[in-house]
């Protein structure tokens, strides 16, 4: 029946979307300032990391795991990246290097799940205590900055810059969110994501290489990670030793306002963008509003209840 | 698997936010390729009164009483000379921090009282606030770069030493103690060390020290460690009154006499030092710390020469002393 020419638009599936657009609406009426160039660069901005590590976090929830550890990635990462640039390594490198061994600590990840059989919940939990303590001890608890974080272009670009009067984090938000898409909805690396996730028996048994398929979501669940580390290094001009503490919280909030379950095999990486837009666009709302801070962080709870309840009730009522 | 209608949702979604981030692109009209989006600047100071102004404020934390002190006292301050004030709680993460000060530059604010969460993550945004041409001042914590109008601070060297040496005239010379630090790291623990290490080495027998993050509970455990590894010990400097109460309670707790020493003047450590729970702590004149850095704003726009570091003095409070520091800082 979904091969008819015209269906119909089928309005559940744009919730998050149809919730961002209402949510963006208010703020605009209340403050038009919300909808001025310069404050819609700042709000994308303001979304990029948290939408690169949700990127990830989908191709993991998708198959009903959990990363708690992106955050502690992102600092880890972050920091001896910034400590190779200050080094004299041309910045470039360093934050191939520093995206790397992001990969690296995702497939750790990996292989604790697969081979070390353990949950990917206590697997990450470990890991996200591990690399915390690691970032710590090899920044010694202060800030890694100056040097040739302030000099060099490339590395201050990556995070600050402009092209075309676009925030360069923004175009590499795009390009990641390009290829994670085709990636989950185009390869047949994709659909052996969603096939785990809806049953991981059947699809072991259907010859997908399960071990396989969960240490490559891992490895690019990090690999993400990293990726935003570098991308907060550049836009502190520091690399912090309690950087992305709890990011992970937002990103498992974006996507599952995005419409992914935490059973696994349902979710869309579009949902996740708009999921990762919707968190920005309260927080940058709220602070254009001057709501008081306490109780911006009710209404992001209550906005993330909602959204997934909306989700749950208009799914239950198609099925 | 349905890929026809995730593709379909993709493609509204993808349509949809590249208009959006095109007329963004298109309106903001500059098309740059850089480091800056191109919006100029003048070293001028246009003439305003006060009751002309909007003050966006950048709070670090607002779960730390000592900020919240802050933030009352900044905003009583400049709304009873009319003018307007925005604020923002950072919630101690950098990076919101950051995002904070951008929503507040796009608000247009005429000036920025910044009390940041780390010197080196605050120095982007303040060259921000600088190409939009909107004067920073920083309160309690400097900026690494970036130009600033003022940094309005206590003296935290000058507070350390002071505690370290009041330490030894209570205690006598070669006292046991311990000193529970703040978050690694951070200015303010760094500085307060320095200054009471500067005296305490040589001084007094410093037999543990150990990090509590500026926070009560942490402090009780750590407190609670070393009093298992050191039972002898005779005083402890806390490097903020969070972790000076969190001690007293472990001190308490093990029915042991130790002379503690806070840092900050809080209430609560204010409380605490008139029921005898902790000896002293180091004021710090919050109500001059906020109503300075207001000031330097209205300075400013003034065209007065404004003091590049603003050093607000320190003051130890006792048992002697508590009630009329709580009445000067506090109004109470």
């Amino acid at each position: 029946m979904m091969d008819k020419p015209k269906a119909k638009f089928d309005v559940t599936k744009y919730m998050a979307l149809i919730a961002l657009i209402i949510l963006a609406i208010v703020i605009t009426a209340l403050n038009p300032q919300f909808i001025a160039p310069n404050n819609l660069m700042n709000l994308f901005r303001q979304t990029s990391v948290n939408a690169l590590i949700a990127f990830g976090m989908t191709f993991v929830i998708l198959t009903s795991g959990i990363d708690l550890s992106v955050g502690s990635i992102l600092a880890l990462t972050g920091a001896i990246t910034a400590s190779m640039i200050l080094g004299g390594m041309p910045a470039w490198l360093a934050g191939l290097i520093g995206i790397a061994l992001g990969a690296v600590l995702g497939a750790i990840n990996g292989l604790f799940i697969t081979w070390g059989k353990v949950t990917p919940f206590i697997a990450t939990l470990a890991t996200m205590t591990i690399w915390r303590g690691a970032t710590y001890v090899f920044t010694g608890g202060n800030p890694i900055t100056g040097g040739k974080m302030n000099t060099s272009f490339f590395f201050q670009f990556i995070g600050q810059g402009y092209l075309f009067g676009i925030p360069f984090p923004i175009i590499i938000t795009l390009i990641a969110f390009a290829i994670c898409y085709v990636l989950l909805h185009k390869t047949a690396f994709g659909r052996k994501t969603f096939a785990l996730g809806g049953n991981e028996k059947a699809a072991f048994v259907a010859g997908v290489k399960t071990k396989k398929v969960l240490i490559t979501i891992y490895t690019i669940s990090g690999l993400l990670a990293a990726l935003a580390g570098f991308i907060l290094t550049s836009r502190l001009g520091s690399a912090q030793p309690d950087a992305g503490t709890s990011y992970e919280m937002d990103a498992i909030a974006s996507t599952v306002i995005g419409g992914a379950s935490l059973m696994g095999g349902k979710g869309r990486m579009s949902g996740t963008l708009v999921g990762a837009l919707l968190i920005a666009s309260l927080s940058n709302g709220m602070n254009l509003l001057g709501v008081n801070s306490f109780y911006q962080q009710i209404v992001k709870g209550v906005v993330i209840l909602i959204a997934v309840m909306i989700d749950s009730q208009t799914q239950k009522n198609r099925d | 698997m349905n890929f026809k209608k995730f593709a379909k949702g993709f493609k509204k979604v993808a349509v949809a936010s590249s208009v959006l981030l095109l007329a963004g692109g298109l309106l903001a009209g500059c098309g740059q390729t850089g480091l800056s989006n191109g919006s100029g600047s003048s070293d001028k100071v246009e003439k305003k009164a006060p009751k002309d102004l909007k003050i966006g404020v950048s709070i670090s934390t607002l779960s730390n009483p000592a900020f919240v002190n802050l933030k009352n006292v900044i905003n009583d301050y400049a709304k009873g000379k009319g003018s307007k004030v925005i604020i923002s709680d950072a919630n101690n993460d950098t990076s919101k921090q950051n995002n904070d000060v951008e929503d507040l530059i796009t608000q247009k604010v005429d000036a920025l009282i910044i009390n940041p969460c780390d010197s080196s993550a605050i120095s982007t945004v303040v060259k921000k606030a600088n190409e939009a041409n909107i004067p920073v001042v920083c309160v309690d914590r400097s900026a690494d770069s970036g130009e600033v109008v003022s940094t309005v601070a206590s003296d935290n060297v000058a507070g350390g030493k002071m505690a370290a040496e009041w330490l030894v005239k209570e205690l006598g010379a070669n006292a046991k103690i311990a000193e529970i630090q703040g978050i690694p790291g951070a200015s303010a623990t760094r500085e307060r060390g320095k200054g009471f290490d500067s005296i305490g080495d040589k001084k007094l027998n410093i037999v543990s020290k150990q990090a509590a993050n500026f926070d009560r509970a942490k402090a009780l455990t750590v407190t609670e460690n070393i009093l298992q590894a050191h039972s002898d010990i005779k005083g402890i400097f806390a490097q903020n009154d969070e972790e000076a109460v969190g001690a007293a309670r472990a001190v308490r707790a093990a029915k042991k006499n130790v002379t503690i020493i806070g840092f900050d003047g809080a209430l609560a450590a204010l409380t605490a030092i008139e029921k005898g729970q902790i000896a002293a702590t180091i004021g710090q004149q919050w109500n001059k710390i906020g109503e300075e850095s207001v000031q330097m704003v209205y300075d400013h726009y003034q065209g007065k020469k404004v003091p590049k570091n603003d050093k607000v003095p320190v003051k130890i409070v006792t048992k002697a002393n508590v009630a009329e520091f709580k009445k000067q800082v506090y109004n109470k």
